[in-house]
């Protein structure tokens, strides 16, 4: 019975996205409304059946035989990873279906292809078996790159053609890499297998081969390139800014609070267990790399005129402390990665319905058109002010618990990195208080802001809900990071059998 | 178990009224929403009261329970009552419900008073956390949240873009402070594993081996942190610009309660802070240098609340020269009499602004002694106090500092004498302006209502008779009851130092100065007004301190001007050209590449035959070429 727990999440969006195709228009938003909340609400049975002692082997899992001969089944699991991811996009998704409600252009195959995305987004993290994660990687990348190209504004094509290009270019070297485990596995168990616990277990030596790379370092770094243009890190960052402008609200919400996601997320489930010498070797410069994204998006997010686009850099600086997170090495770290993951998600997705909210009514995302709003819209500027303290960290909210982590995690590791990534933290709130002055406060001056309109029920209906996760994070947080830990905690002591585990134990150099 | 209850009522009131206020309730009377921000504040003091009758009695509360730990790393929410929290939770609270009730009057013209009276419980809330706290952790959620309430309450007139700037500023210059918070709780980790003051504390006393150098750094990181949130040098600069905010406000938040949060910082670490020498010297200097710098600013200011706002800059510094030399009774002490005479000078200015209807400027002001009488006499009982009259709080606290600071060194001692008398100057210049010689301006004043004034009063007495907490040792006859009480947690530290001067002689000297200098203030305004001459003449002295040193100005070329240069070049060039310029530049090239491909494909069936037997040429090349050759 538990078995099924987790595939009602990857085959309801399925059979929603069919559901949107066959019925009339009108029912479009409601099917896709409908199933994301059920979505959302099988995360309950979900979260509280996890078993947190567990969380380093996967729960609820099915594996289902599919291409016998190459060793590669449907399977799918939970464990401390992905359980926190899955449960952000499960939560993501009705705000992002509630915030494109007015979307009237091709409803149908918005919706569609929202739902399409669903499944894909959950299928990634919940795959455990390597074809069927690169399956549901790619297949990401088409319902995404559609929202951007056909609802996005005026430079949408390029923007979605630039999201496409850089992604795929990395998707193709985690196939490279892909490859050669899958090879280089045969050729030692000698059967083939697309179980990625097994796949982890393959010896790739860490003796140099070709410029002083291994082939270990290469399987490394195919992975890892994907994964950090996914993440965005610096300097292969610019395709997000182009593709958050430019995408619709939705698209701009799951872009940011999920996929993003996927980055870390493939950094901790396959670049580390597979290439562990090659992160030790390679950490000082993925870690450089993260601190310079810090404070490079945030001096570049400070001189922006476009709302999305200061978020969009913001996006950068968050995220590179994540990574920063994960380059420490030691729990404090890892756990502040992790819960960081979620609170960029609850609060970036939080910003930008907000500024969709603004966009719906007056068509304008430029600061220019802005100011003094404070007065007209009391409860849409007390949400902004509230998000925008989860964002840049104040205690009590949940950004303060995934920040303080990190930089504890990272000072630990190496002092400098602690120093320079604590620098972010002032210009962390430079950005996000000169987001609010310039929306919220001084005179107004456009006329039409002073007849906008103020939230509504369904603003409300999303609004609250996250605000209240990020109080319970910022103050409680504790049982959630509990049903993580054993596989946060255990990570670093052996990388490989923090994702299953390893019968001898022993460690993968 | 009860005790915990009224701690856990002592931090939630405050909390409950605001979300009342700002959420549910949103009552656009401000004797409403201020009735029920007052009702929130009092039942805190009074809670305060009851937890402190049970300190006396030797019953400290604590309570904790996990907040979040991860690897070897636990933060927990735990809360201590103990001494020192009494004294600081009695003026917090104390003074706070003073100034609610003051605002009820202050705020009654304002469109959204329930916006400002629950953002003024929040900071009620956030400094009781801070203050109860019984980690490192705990205090900075404290220290943080007074931060916020502090932004969003000096930008409470947002559609003023002045203040909402200065709302930021304020903000931005205490997270460089805070960031240095947080790489001294780091460093603290490091060294102790955990961020507890209780442990800390003991740790220090009774284990030996730990690396001075790092105890230093930990504590300089820990100063640093104080400096933004007290104002000292280099952070200062906010503080002034944070008197945008109404004026009840400023009389809680930047002059008697917030603003001391660095004081009780290093109070709480005092184990540490006593062994760090290299840090005190940096505190004692910097405190010294901040209390004159500011000071020299005051005596040439002529918003009311611009003197007052660099008189508390100046104070703050003073009780870092304690710190500084490691007498932490005696800040303390500093602490809570400037509490009451500066939060009593704040809501007088207030009273002289709300009856002007806006104006702050000193010298349209004059001769309102009679005019506002009530405002008048709360005002000299205050005036006189921080000019350290005896036998008013300002004498007693003050001397005590002094002496410390004769103790550990003439010099410290010397400067310390020259703040004594640049405050009573500053303080009876602008005193003299408002109140003394004839009216300058243009409306009609009148008396502030009961509201208003009851607070005044309260604290007059507070102002006046707060000395008699805490009285130097040389008077043998009177008890230091402040010292005493705080003796199980702040330990007074004995002095091998002598010097020169006697105590009766220092302070007669101090105290003579400081009457001399009063005087002269009167003398010169009192008069220059009659004349007419008032802020006319040019002196070159009066020109820099009336210019503040351009400590702004530099701060905008040396620190603001830079990065907003580095942030344009980035996101104007370097971003969009040379990063993402770069990567289209990679991808053209790929295009062009295809592009040369394509010239292959011709289409006639010739050409590709030709490119057959070239290609089959060199491939019978390549595996021919060993034997040919």
């Amino acid at each position: 019975m538990w078995a099924n727990m987790l595939l009602p999440l990857c085959v309801i969006p399925l059979i929603a996205t069919v559901g949107v195709l066959l019925l009339p228009t009108r029912w479009s938003k409601v099917i896709a409304l409908v199933s994301s909340l059920i979505g959302l609400i099988l995360c309950i049975p979900i979260y509280l059946g996890f078993d947190s002692i567990q969380s380093q082997t996967m729960q609820w899992a099915i594996s289902v035989p599919w291409i016998k001969s190459l060793g590669i089944r449907f399977a799918i699991g939970l464990d401390g990873l992905s359980f926190p991811l899955v449960l952000l996009t499960k939560l993501m998704m009705p705000v992002a279906v509630l915030a494109s409600w007015n979307e009237q252009r091709h409803q149908k195959a918005f919706m569609a292809c929202f739902l399409a995305l669903d499944a894909a987004m959950t299928g990634t993290f919940l795959s455990t078996d390597i074809f069927f994660f690169y399956v549901f990687w790619e297949a990401m990348l088409i319902p995404m790159l559609l929202l951007i190209g056909v609802w996005g504004s005026d430079q949408r094509v390029f923007a979605s053609l630039k999201f496409f290009i850089f992604t795929f270019f990395g998707s193709l070297l985690m196939l490279a890499a892909i490859f050669t485990v899958f090879v280089a596995a045969k050729a030692q168990t000698g059967v083939y297998s697309a179980d990625i616990a097994s796949l982890t277990k393959t010896m790739l030596s860490p003796e140099p081969l070709w410029w002083g790379l291994s082939v270990q370092d290469l399987v490394f770094w195919g992975f890892t390139i994907a994964f950090l243009i996914k993440v965005p890190i610096f300097p292969v960052h610019t395709w997000l800014p182009d593709a958050h402008v430019q995408a619709p609200t939705g698209g701009s919400i799951l872009l940011a609070a999920v996929l993003l996601k996927m980055g870390t997320y493939g950094l901790l489930r396959f670049s580390i267990p597979f290439g562990n010498d090659s992160f030790f070797k390679f950490t000082p410069l993925i870690a450089i790399l993260s601190l310079v994204g810090i404070l490079y998006g945030a001096f570049v997010a400070f001189q922006q005129t476009d709302m999305k686009k200061l978020v969009a850099y913001s996006s950068v600086s968050h995220l590179g402390l994540v990574v920063l997170g994960i380059c420490s090495r030691n729990p404090e770290g890892l756990t502040g990665a992790v819960i960081q993951n979620i609170n960029h998600g609850l609060s970036t997705g939080a910003l930008f319905f907000l500024v969709g909210f603004l966009y719906d009514q007056r068509h304008s995302r430029k600061f220019a058109d802005y100011g003094g709003l404070a007065s007209v819209l009391p409860w849409f500027s007390f949400f902004i002010v509230f998000v925008a303290c989860s964002s840049m960290a104040v205690p009590g909210l949940n950004g303060f618990i995934g920040e303080f982590l990190i930089l504890l995690g990272s000072f630990k590791a190496q002092k400098t990195w602690g120093m320079i990534a604590v620098l972010g933290v002032i210009f962390g709130a430079l950005y996000t208080l000169t987001l609010v002055r310039k929306i919220l406060f001084g005179p107004i001056t456009s006329p039409e802001n002073r007849n906008l309109k103020d939230l509504s029920l369904k603003d409300y209906l999303v609004l609250i809900p996250l605000s209240l996760l990020m109080l319970w994070i910022g103050f409680a947080p504790q049982g959630l990071l509990d049903k993580m830990k054993p596989s946060l905690e255990n990570y670093w002591k052996n990388p490989v059998s923090a994702y299953a585990d390893r019968s001898n134990g022993e460690n993968p150099s | 178990m009860i005790m915990q209850i009224i701690l856990a009522i002592l931090l939630l009131s405050p909390l409950v009224g605001s979300l009342l206020n700002g959420l549910i309730i949103r009552s656009p009377s401000a004797r409403l929403s201020g009735t029920i921000a007052t009702v929130a504040a009092l039942v805190s003091f009074l809670c305060a009261i009851v937890l402190t009758s049970s300190v006396m009695s030797g019953n400290i509360v604590e309570m904790s329970w996990l907040w979040f730990g991860a690897g070897s790393f636990k933060a927990n929410w735990g809360f201590r009552f103990d001494q020192l929290t009494s004294v600081m939770a009695l003026v917090v609270t104390g003074i706070g419900t003073l100034i609610h009730l003051y605002s009820v009057g202050y705020m009654s013209h304002e469109k959204s008073p329930f916006r400002y009276f629950a953002y003024l419980n929040l900071f009620l809330f956030q400094m009781s956390v801070l203050i109860t706290s019984s980690n490192l952790v705990g205090l900075f959620v404290g220290w943080e949240g007074v931060g916020l309430c502090s932004y969003l309450l000096i930008g409470y007139w947002f559609e003023d873009p002045e203040k909402a700037k200065a709302g930021l500023k304020a903000f931005l210059v205490n997270r460089v402070g805070d960031a240095g918070f947080l790489v001294g709780m780091f460093i603290c980790y490091q060294l102790f594993e955990t961020l507890e003051f209780q442990a800390i504390n003991s740790l220090i006393d009774t284990k030996t081996g730990f690396n001075l150098h790092l105890l230093n750094l930990m504590a300089f990181f820990l100063f640093v942190g104080a400096t933004g949130k007290s104002a000292q040098v280099p952070l200062y600069v906010w503080l002034p610009d944070a008197m945008a905010g109404p004026t009840p406000v400023s009389a809680l938040i930047h002059a008697a309660t917030m603003v001391t949060s660095g004081i009780y910082l290093i109070v709480r670490l005092n184990p540490l802070f006593v062994v760090t020498l290299d840090t005190n010297l940096i505190i004692a200097s910097v405190g010294l240098g901040t209390a004159v710098l500011a000071g020299l600013i005051a005596t040439s200011q002529n918003d009311i609340k611009k003197v007052l706002a660099y008189s508390t800059v100046s104070q703050l510094g003073l009780m870092f020269l304690a710190l500084g030399c490691r007498a932490y009774v005696a800040a303390i002490f500093h602490l809570v009499t400037h509490a009451f005479f500066k939060a009593l000078l704040f809501l007088g200015a207030g009273s002289v602004i709300h009856a002007l209807e806006g104006e702050q400027d000193i010298l349209r002001m004059g001769g309102l002694r009679k005019k506002l009488p009530i405002t008048f006499w709360t005002f000299a009982v205050a005036t006189c106090a921080i000019a350290g009259i005896p036998p008013l709080a300002g004498f007693f606290s003050k001397d005590t500092i002094l002496h410390f600071a004769l103790m550990t060194n003439f010099s410290l001692w010397v400067g310390g004498a020259v703040v004594a008398t640049l405050t009573a100057f500053y303080m009876f210049r602008m005193f003299s302006l408002t109140f003394l010689g004839t009216y300058r301006g243009t409306v009609h004043p009148h008396e502030s209502p009961a509201v208003m004034w009851v607070p005044l009063a309260i604290l007059a007495v507070a102002s006046a008779v707060g000395g008699f907490l805490g009285v130097p040792h040389e008077f043998h006859f009177l008890p230091n009851y402040l010292e005493d009480f705080l003796s199980p947690v702040v330990p007074s530290y004995s002095f091998e130092g002598t010097s020169s001067l006697g105590a009766f002689e220092a302070m007669g000297i101090t105290t003579g100065l400081a009457l001399v200098s009063s005087a002269l203030a009167v003398f010169l305004f009192s008069k220059a007004q009659r004349a007419g001459g008032v802020g006319k003449g040019f002196s070159p002295l009066r020109f820099v301190f009336s210019n503040k040193f351009w400590v702004d100005e530099l701060y905008g070329i040396i620190i603001v001007k830079p990065f907003r240069l580095i942030s344009q070049f980035l996101s104007s060039i370097f971003d969009p050209q040379i990063i993402d310029g770069g990567i289209l530049f990679l991808a053209k090239a790929v295009r062009g590449m295809g592009g040369l491909v394509t010239l292959f494909q011709t289409g006639v069936v010739q050409f590709y035959l030709f490119l057959m037997l070239i290609g089959t040429v060199l491939i019978f090349w390549w595996f021919l070429k060993g034997w040919v050759i």
